[in-house]
């Protein structure tokens, strides 16, 4: 079985799982408030690595390139509150001119 | 049926629906066949954790560093279970249907509706839930189908629009200097560590970050 669906399977079942005993477990389990912290911290961690990862490496390498640029294009619609679209919009347009160069 | 409630669950449902394209295009963009990007939204039905997963495999990750992040990110559905529990008192099949379409928007739907009752609380909760699940899957097909008609990933600038995709769900979350140092010195640590860590790892290991960052915090 390929690597990729593992991954689809193997997360649909943790998924599901992880949901289905939020019906089950006490609640006093689950409740203490340096986990929820925690918890409410992991996602801006994780997302920022991806972001890290995907726009300056690839292959275990640090590469600089189109992506870059499209990124810092990306912060500056967002720090002009630009809604979601334009984001990603800007973001691949200007990698996009880049590449094709 | 309450009105108010209603309208509320289809907004939602549709807004957060469309970014079912741009996980479509980022699951391709990383790897994933047309059937596993759509198994992928129908099965896992979890935003942050279905990226998570593409952004991993795209990075040339495991099999087992993908799956371990999309689940540290679904913990936070379990939390929303244990909150929607007593709400719903739900048993049997119903307690399964319930429990795949907790996330954050049923969740947050459902809370938000406290002022107009109990009924509309458990309305906003299965109406959002279903919503979001019809819109997420139809768009996510959609961007799949979209991004592979599209062939190289970088020349449509694909590339750049996974990362700033994420970066547009990360960047509301940083609403205070705590949270942005907590996000720079993640993005820091996983840059710096990638070409030492496995693919995957580098990512999956800022965790020890939040563990830090919030044991430390003041609660």
């Amino acid at each position: 079985m390929s690597t990729f669906w593992i991954v689809v399977i193997g997360s649909s079942i943790a998924l599901f799982l992880l949901r289905y005993s939020g019906y089950m477990i006490p609640e006093k389990y689950l409740t203490n408030p340096r986990v929820l912290r925690i918890n409410t911290l992991i996602p801006i961690v994780l997302m920022s690595a991806m972001v890290g990862v995907q726009t300056v490496t690839e292959n275990g390498k640090w590469v600089i390139d189109q992506r870059l640029a499209g990124i810092a294009v990306a912060v500056v619609a967002l720090l002009l509150k630009a809604p979601y679209f334009v984001v990603m919009v800007s973001a691949a347009l200007t990698s996009a001119l880049l590449y094709r160069l | 049926m309450n009105r108010a409630t209603a309208t509320q669950s289809f907004g939602v449902s549709f807004t957060v629906g469309l970014y079912g394209t741009a996980f479509g295009a980022a699951s391709i963009a990383a790897g994933f066949s047309v059937l596993q990007t759509c198994l992928l939204s129908l099965l896992t039905f979890s935003g942050a954790s279905q990226f998570a997963v593409a952004g991993v495999m795209g990075a040339g990750g495991t099999a087992i560093s993908a799956i371990a992040t999309a689940s540290l990110l679904g913990t936070r559905n379990m939390l929303y279970a244990l909150r929607m529990a007593p709400l719903l008192r739900v048993t049997g099949i119903k307690k399964v249907i319930a429990a795949h379409i907790t996330i954050d928007e049923s969740t947050g739907v459902a809370i938000s509706q406290e002022k107009l009752g109990t009924q509309a609380m458990k309305q906003g909760f299965w109406l959002t839930g279903f919503g979001v699940y019809t819109f997420w899957n139809i768009f996510t097909l959609l961007g799949a189908l979209g991004a592979q008609a599209m062939g190289n990933p970088s020349a449509w600038g694909l590339d750049a629009a996974v990362p700033a995709a994420f970066l547009g769900l990360l960047w509301p979350n940083l609403t205070n200097n705590f949270e942005r140092v907590l996000a720079v010195s993640a993005l820091v640590m996983a840059v710096v560590l990638s070409p030492v860590l496995s693919a995957g790892l580098p990512i999956i290991s800022t965790v020890v970050l939040a563990v830090v960052f919030g044991w430390k915090a003041r609660i």
